[in-house]
């Protein structure tokens, strides 16, 4: 993230306001000059977002959270329910907290050394913060799928088999057979690879490979699906056989995926979640985010106003 | 136009002082080479692989007794180095990568790896032998155990760290714990490398000579008591050349071939195991 204060340009801007902020500093303009100023960032009850940031019956709620990285926010008192069945978004500039915040939610950060959670998060009603939580066994509740396809360097079908072997999930190899296939048919991908099983799952292609990790996501039977950018690599094709995927899933799985493309924000969610310098700034219904933004901040980054 | 003429007669200059010194080292090392193909072949027969070490003054003799040593304690040394080297390797890249303990773990690593191995040989001596009473070829295993570690630290560390973390993430995200990972995702995945670091550390004990003088030292005699001194090509290579019978000249010229031909197979097996072991998923 480039923090680059600039001259304001007061008439677009907005008045000495505007001037007096972005001498603090710590604003993402773009070089193109045009100038915007958040106008109501810190202003209100801090951490409060705009729009509707709880469902009924939520698969997650957060409440409160922040992320640190030694000194570093990363993630500033975020408040927000993730419902069933449905896909939510998380859209923003680099460096807004998105990635961070899926990350809380299957307790990767705590791989980082020196970064600290502090708030509460709930999977079913049961905080996955509580001590006697063990992560192991609440990441198995939750796939994830990253940015980079990173399947295993072993066979297709072992990449898929990976979680159920480690979770001891099925009893027989029948069973076994069984549940890849049906991963591997989820996802899309039985009919392009079912004669190679047993090669390498990097002979695969960016857009297979990408589609093999979700498979392999899914052999584990998680209830929760995160996606950190998952089409970021993949090319339009590809990113539309992924996103089809999504729609099915969607039937079954609550799916959270952070996405840099607003397009695919639209395409593939059913609620919208704006993130801006650590803070929610607002979150709702993704046809009403995009059509009628209640925060100034969400107009102008969907707008293309800056981001 | 002049400037350039200067350039192009200084790159003349340096590449043909570049080339004149790679010369030189290749004559030597093809010196090296062809002296020891010529004699070793003189002393090779049949005799070198099924008698024992001759006693001075007599005619023939093998060196069936310090093959047999040498192969003993390079597998029992490289037995005890690699776990231990494999593990906190391991440890290194895998478990503390960043904490004082490793940076500390990993100079005294890197000191040890360019140790004397005759300070290693007298370590041995003070810690096994002198309690132990004698000489013992379970010294000279664990002497060439200690050489060998570092070098498997080393390079099972570096392995591990080309893993791609997106892989091991990619697991632990799945509910892995790290020793599931480890073993799972990650060894596989740096396999190749790390077989190829245990190949290197086994080449580079397998000639080593000063550790065995004070600890395994010698034995003219057949024997397979781990508690006794016990033959080895290195030690013999050294006490034969220095001799002025002829045939234990030509005796330790066969062995110093043996133990070059035995590196050079192994280093042939190293390069195979590469490129059929792993297509190379840690080098993506």
């Amino acid at each position: 993230m480039i923090h680059e204060p600039r001259r304001a340009d007061s008439n677009v801007a907005g008045g000495s306001d505007a001037g007096r902020r972005l001498s603090e500093g710590g604003l993402n303009l773009k070089p193109s000059g045009r100038v915007h100023v958040p106008d109501s960032l810190d202003a209100g009850s801090p951490g409060r977002a705009v729009g509707e940031a709880s469902v009924a019956d939520p698969v997650f709620s957060c409440r409160d959270v922040s992320v640190f990285y030694g000194a570093k926010q990363a993630l500033k008192g975020v408040t927000i329910d993730v419902a069933r069945r449905q896909v939510l978004a998380a859209i923003g500039p680099s460096g807004c907290g998105k990635s961070t915040f899926l990350r809380c939610l299957n307790r990767m950060n705590d791989t980082i050394p020196g970064a600290r959670v502090t708030g509460t998060i709930t999977l079913d009603g049961r905080d996955i913060y509580s001590k006697r939580q063990d992560v192991a066994q609440l990441r198995a509740r939750i796939g994830m799928v990253f940015q980079k396809p990173n399947p295993f360097p072993k066979s297709i079908y072992d990449n898929v088999a990976y979680g159920p072997r480690i979770h001891k999930l099925t009893r027989s190899r029948t069973d076994l057979d069984e549940l890849v296939f049906t991963s591997l048919a989820r996802a899309g991908l039985w009919d392009e690879v079912k004669d190679r099983l047993g090669s390498l799952a990097i002979g695969l292609s960016g857009g297979q490979q990408q589609r093999l990790c979700i498979a392999r996501a899914l052999a584990v039977q998680p209830e929760v699906i995160l996606m950190d950018e998952p089409c970021s690599a993949l090319d339009p094709i590809a990113t539309a056989h992924v996103e089809d995927l999504i729609e099915q899933l969607r039937a079954s799985y609550a799916i959270v995926i952070v996405t840099h493309s607003m397009q695919q924000a639209a395409r593939v969610s059913q609620r919208t979640a704006y993130f801006y310098m650590g803070q929610l700034i607002e979150v709702g219904d993704t046809d009403r985010v995009f059509t009628n933004p209640q925060h100034r901040l969400t107009e102008d980054y969907i707008t293309g106003r800056f981001g | 136009m002049k400037r350039r003429a200067v350039r192009k007669s200084v790159n003349v200059l340096a590449l043909g002082l570049s080339a004149l010194m790679t010369a030189i080292g290749l004559i030597f090392l093809g010196a090296i080479l062809w002296t020891l193909v010529k004699d070793g072949v003189a002393g090779m027969s049949a005799a070198v692989f099924t008698q024992n070490t001759p006693p001075p003054g007599t005619a023939s003799g093998g060196l069936l007794n310090a093959i047999y040593g040498s192969a003993i304690m390079t597998v029992l040394g490289i037995l005890i180095g690699a776990p231990i080297g494999i593990l906190a390797g391991t440890y290194l890249a895998e478990y503390g990568r960043k904490s004082a303990l490793s940076s500390v773990i990993r100079f005294i690593n890197d000191v040890l790896l360019s140790a004397p191995s005759i300070i290693i040989g007298l370590f041995v001596y003070e810690l096994v032998v002198v309690p132990m009473g004698n000489f013992s070829a379970i010294s000279g295993a664990i002497a060439l155990a200690i050489i060998a570690m570092p070098v498997i630290v080393r390079t099972t560390e570096d392995m591990l760290n080309l893993v791609p973390q997106g892989m091991k993430d990619a697991s632990t995200a799945m509910g892995a714990y790290p020793w599931r990972t480890i073993t799972s995702i990650a060894y596989p995945a740096a396999r190749s490398g790390m077989v190829t670091g245990l190949l290197l550390a086994v080449a580079r004990i397998s000639g080593e000579t000063a550790p065995l003088l004070f600890t395994a030292l010698n034995n003219q005699f057949w024997s397979t008591s781990l508690k006794a001194p016990m033959a080895n090509l290195p030690v013999v290579i050294f006490q034969f050349a220095l001799s002025p019978y002829a045939n234990w000249q030509q005796l330790a010229w066969a062995g110093a071939l043996l133990i070059t031909f035995a590196i050079l197979v192994l280093s042939i097996i190293a390069r195979v195991a590469v490129s059929r072991l792993g297509p190379g998923a840690a080098r993506k």
